[in-house]
């Protein structure tokens, strides 16, 4: 298919990015990677009469260390986070799942923030984010503020930046101590979108459960925390049946979609299934 | 992720080839040759239709019916020349008179319902993606957005989307027909109800085969370059058929045939999908004509998926009967096949090449089939990989499967009881055709013992007894296959409209090289390298000096195309016959130059030597250079080496194999994951193994999607949902299993080289060998079938609806004896 004509701005640095969204406001689209952009583009599903192209912004690319946290530039390619060696050791999972999107050439254009600001809740990362606490850096005409992930996803396709704003980084906590996490990802193809996601990040002390957080991918109209799940596994025994019935709880309060590759009740089956397997990998069964 | 250097690519492919074969003088059939046409093919540095930019060249664009079925009660093409860069727009109405109606070839039968199939839509559209207006530009973009300018209001018609309902025709596709049934061919051999009289066992059952889009990875294009003071055309088309296609046109626009040249450039695949003559090509041919100006149009892959040709699509009712040591006695098929909106090309003639395949291997006493055509408002289906024979297969290997189950035997063994034996070759099936040559025992075995079967089984039991949420099943298909379309005769008795049989022309030039010009044309088979094989052994010339030439009416005048695994076995035994005939020629003029008797000449390894006087030869190089000054050749030696040849088959060929496959399935979630594949297939003498290998992975996976993944999904309005590639799963790499393959080779006794063809065998082996294994692996949890594709919510719901139904009968059992006591 064939976009619908729009002008064309490049820009070299956020100021010049805030600039232009506060001129075009709605009218206006970023282009980071172009991985959900574009195809809405050829589809005529979106009709933006300016694209303003962040790839030569480079203060937006790479990944660093501010004490214990791990802050990731929203333009970081997806390959570049899988090989970075910062995420890695202080939080794997996104190494993990990241390799997971689409296909090789999905991941060396697509980036983390553009996967986050999209907002799709059949996206791998939103939920992840959800999962590990992360917390979104955005600027806009009023200078910068914070998000934390939980705020962040607002609605389908909808984040909680303003028409004149832009995701700069995101920062994610350090999983400091005995975290383990998992990431199950239930697709029909290897470069299809998850039917369902569940992501776990857990931590154990002594062989019980501390701390769980779930993180669910396309359970509804925003990426979700399985919270009663969370509730119940405070304090399990790590090794126990407790695990099983705790993930049982997972499709509590969620709204999956229906569609051609899986109706509700089967969403809900899947993500209870997906829920134990994560959470027995990351605590180490 | 640097651009590609063709160079280096270039010298890739040569190292590799040298380490393929380091030994590349001799015997060049049977060696696995590097493709010669793989370089530019992978590079891009090749022409594909869509790479054409030509003087003038205008845009072509196409507006579609957004709605599955409605009346046209008004449409204004006027606003759309207001527009920047538009040149001319024209709606159905306008050009009905020039476009006349798109060619099927194929009216199965005398009374077959054949509806007029305009290019463009006049009064009526009948699926989403009927074209219904042209806008043409100077620029391709500007010539996009011009379509939204045209005027156009519907009359909403009801959308007839079921086969079985339209068969009621309560709504009708085409109301000046009067019915959706577009024929009904039969088929039958031996004494149907006396087999089925005698049966212990009878089992039924109902196979449903998806829609399925044929996804070539090239797109269709066509440009048409108008020489307007000649009346000359040329045609550029990413096509498998330069040939019918250019015959059809001319029967279709009037243009006379001579006065029009098709050249199908470097074609990027097309399963069957470019086996057609479309309404694109007609419309780019005369508005190229009215204009006076090239025309180019170039499809994108989503108004591929509406306006490109779909395959199977068929309901299979399926009756076996057997005696209860196993036995087969007869078999009833009733198929309903959907046409789609209008008939193509082929249309209606796809169910009848499964037709005679419905027995499969096996014998037995009776056999009875009957196809039903009918119409729907959804895109026109037509071949795609296999083309009736792949439904037929699954329906036997199934419904073989299920025989099994009944009788409490092993399905292998069934099979075993029930093939043809190798030694009762020429076998005349009971589907009316005799297959000259096979050996299921070989293949079988070789697989089983590659598969592992027996251990496979005992790990079976094992998670079987272990209630293990991941179950294990076993599928097994035992296929053949008929190919090498066809002989003329038979497809006369079938009422298809043109002829089965093939050409070539070998040309010695007088430097040594030459050109071998065939009349099939390669859309990535690897034609250039499997005819330089053959010619190569035929003239002893090295595999290097070989030219092939294709796919251009002018440069390659005759041929039938390129479909149906006929290639080899068709046009490859013409490149072999026409190569021989230059041998002969040149033995004329080597007797000559020897002062020899030509029977006292040996021609071994491109050399014609005198029996007896070792020192006194001639090469075939030389032979070509003193031919080509023919200074000294007496009267009655014709001064060329070049001949042609056309062949007409006598016999199909009969590729067969058995495939395994061992799928492991996820009770909890329903997902399929295949395990191991094990491929044994007999496709007679091999030209190239690297070149069959490629064929049987392209073809086992096309099988595989079939079971598991892909599927064109209508809603109820008629409006295709799988619309992209996000919702039509096709599986990529990451997604298959690494297959094991290996071959038999029974040479096929119907052709000189002994070859059968492999272009569709994976396909046709494959799909029934997975479902079967989807199948095995639930049975004893009380799953009968899954329809395709085997998604995992669907095994999902196999498996919950199968436990609820067993808890049901549980209850009611306890209740009953409850009763009892």
């Amino acid at each position: 298919m064939i976009p619908a004509a729009f002008d064309y701005l490049r820009v070299q640095s956020v100021a010049e990015a805030v600039e232009a969204l506060t001129e075009h406001g709605d009218e206006a689209k970023l282009l980071a990677g172009g991985q959900s952009l574009l195809p809405l583009l050829r589809l005529r599903l979106a009709y933006p009469s300016v694209v303003i192209d962040l790839d030569r912004v480079d203060e937006l690319r790479g990944v660093r260390e501010d004490g214990d946290v791990i802050v990731i530039g929203a333009m970081t390619t997806h390959y570049a986070v899988i090989h970075d060696a910062l995420i890695k050791e202080h939080c794997g999972v996104l190494s993990q799942v990241t390799a997971l999107i689409g296909d090789p050439q999905v991941r060396n254009r697509g980036t983390f923030g553009g996967a986050l600001a999209h907002a799709d809740p059949a996206g791998d990362l939103p939920a992840v984010a959800l999962a590990l606490d992360a917390e979104m850096v955005v600027r806009g005409p009023n200078g910068e503020r914070r998000i934390p992930a939980a705020e962040f996803f607002i609605d389908y396709l909808q984040s909680a930046l303003g028409p004149d704003e832009i995701l700069v980084s995101v920062r994610v906590p350090k999983l400091v101590g005995q975290w383990g996490y998992d990431y199950q990802k239930f697709h029909r193809v290897a470069q299809a979108w998850a039917i369902v996601g569940a992501c776990a990040v857990v931590r154990r002390d002594n062989g019980s459960i501390a701390q769980a957080r779930i993180g669910l991918t396309n359970m509804g109209p925003t990426p979700i925390r399985a919270a009663g799940v969370e509730a119940a596994l405070r304090g399990a025994d790590a090794h126990g049946g407790q695990l099983r019935e705790a993930a049982e709880l997972a499709a509590e309060g969620t709204s999956p979609p229906a569609d051609l590759h899986g109706q509700p009740d089967y969403r809900r089956a899947l993500a209870r299934i997906l829920t134990r397997r994560a959470v027995e990998h990351a605590v180490g069964r | 992720m640097s651009e590609i250097d063709a160079g280096m690519v270039v010298e890739e492919i040569k190292e590799r080839d040298a380490l393929s074969d380091p030994s590349t003088a001799g015997k060049q059939i049977g060696k696995a040759r590097l493709r010669k046409e793989d370089a530019r093919l992978v590079t891009g540095q090749t022409t594909w239709t869509d790479n054409i930019i030509l003087p003038r060249m205008a845009y072509l664009a196409i507006l579609r019916s957004p709605t599955a079925h409605a009346k046209i009660s008004r449409i204004d093409v006027t606003p759309a020349l207001q527009r920047p860069g538009i040149i001319a727009a024209f709606s159905g109405r306008d050009l009905a008179a020039e476009l006349g109606s798109l060619p099927c070839a194929w009216p199965v039968t005398a009374d077959m319902v054949h509806p007029a199939h305009p290019p463009l839509a006049v009064d009526e559209v009948r699926y989403v993606g009927d074209a219904v207006a042209v806008v043409v530009g100077l620029d391709r973009y500007q010539t996009a957005d011009a379509l939204d300018a045209i005027d156009i209001d519907y009359e909403p018609l009801p959308p007839v989307l079921d086969m079985e309902q339209a068969l009621t025709d309560e709504n009708l596709v085409h109301s000046d027909k009067g019915t959706n049934k577009c024929f009904e061919w039969p088929l039958a051999g031996g004494d149907i109800d006396a087999a089925f009289a005698r049966a212990d066992v009878v089992v039924k059952r109902r196979f449903v085969h998806q829609r399925l889009i044929p996804n070539a990875m090239e797109p269709r294009a066509v440009v048409v370059d108008p020489m307007t003071a000649s009346g000359d055309y040329t045609l550029y088309s990413a096509t498998q058929i330069p040939h019918i296609l250019r015959i059809m046109l001319a029967l279709t626009t009037g243009i006379p045939e001579h006065k029009i040249r098709v050249v199908a450039p470097d074609v990027g695949g097309g399963f069957g999908s470019k086996l057609d003559v479309y309404a694109e090509e007609v419309l780019a041919l005369v508005l190229a004509k009215r204009l006076s100006r090239p025309v180019k149009w170039t499809e994108s892959r989503s108004e591929g998926y509406q306006a490109t040709i779909h395959g199977r699509d068929q309901i299979q009712d399926i009756e076996i009967a057997a005696t209860s040591d196993g036995k087969v006695l007869g078999l009833k098929a009733d198929i309903k096949a959907d046409m789609g909106a209008y008939l193509q090309l082929i249309t209606p003639g796809v169910p009848l090449l499964g037709a005679f395949m419905y027995a499969g291997i096996y014998k037995m006493d009776a056999y009875s089939f009957r196809c039903t055509g009918v119409f729907t408002t959804k895109t026109p289906t037509d071949a795609y990989r296999g083309a009736g024979r792949p439904e037929a297969t699954f329906a036997i290997e199934r419904i073989m499967d299920e025989l099994a189950f009944e009788l409490g035997m092993d399905p292998l063994e069934l099979r075993r009881r029930n093939w043809i034996a190798t030694e009762e070759f020429p076998y005349a099936s009971i589907g009316g055709l005799t297959y000259d040559t096979g050996n299921y025992e070989a293949a079988t075995d070789k697989a089983c013992e590659l598969f592992r079967y027996d251990e496979m089984r005992a790990e079976q039991s094992k998670r079987r007894e272990s209630n293990d949420p991941v179950q294990l099943g076993i599928g097994i298909s035992t296929y053949t296959e008929m190919c090498g379309l066809a002989p003329s005769r038979v497809l006369g008795s079938l009422s298809y409209g043109a002829g089965g049989w093939e050409a070539a022309s070998v040309r010695m030039l007088p430097t040594g090289k030459v050109e071998v010009v065939t009349g099939t044309s390669p859309h990535g088979q690897g034609h250039e390298t499997a005819w330089s094989q053959i010619a190569a052994d035929a003239l002893g010339v090295p595999f290097e000096d070989i030219e092939v030439l294709h796919g251009d009416t002018k440069v390659a005048p005759m041929g039938l195309d390129t479909y149906g695994s006929r290639s080899l076995v068709v046009g490859g035994i013409a490149v072999h016959k026409a190569a021989g005939k230059v041998v002969e020629k040149a033995r004329k003029v080597a007797a000559h130059l020897l002062e020899a008797a030509e029977d006292d000449l040996d021609f071994e390894a491109g050399t014609f030597t005198v029996r007896g006087s070792p020192e006194s030869k001639k090469s075939i190089q030389e032979i070509a250079l003193a031919t080509f000054a023919s200074h000294s050749f007496p009267d009655g030696i014709e001064p060329s080496l070049n001949s042609d040849y056309v062949v007409d088959p006598e016999n199909f060929s009969f590729p067969h194999g058995t495939h395994l496959c061992a799928a492991d399935v996820d009770t909890e979630t329903g997902r399929v994951t295949i395990r191991s594949y094990v491929a044994v297939d007999d496709v007679g003498n091999v030209i190239n193994p690297m070149i069959v290998e490629g064929q049987v992975h392209g073809g086992i996976a096309q099988g595989i999607a079939q079971a598991l993944y892909e599927e064109a999904v209508y809603d109820e309005a008629g409006n295709l949902i799988t619309g992209t590639m996000v919702d039509y799963l096709v599986p990529g790499a990451a997604d298959l299993p690494e297959f094991v393959t290996s071959r038999t080779e029974t040479p096929a006794t119907s052709n000189p080289l002994g070859v059968k063809g492999v272009g569709e065998a994976g396909t046709i082996a494959s799909t029934p060998a997975v479902v079967n294994a989807v199948i095995d692996a639930l049975r004893h949890l009380g799953v009968t079938e899954v329809a395709m594709p085997c998604s995992p919510e669907r095994v999902w719901r196999a498996i919950t609806n199968a436990q609820a139904a067993k808890s049901d009968t549980a209850k009611s059992d306890t209740a009953k004896s409850g009763g009892t006591k």
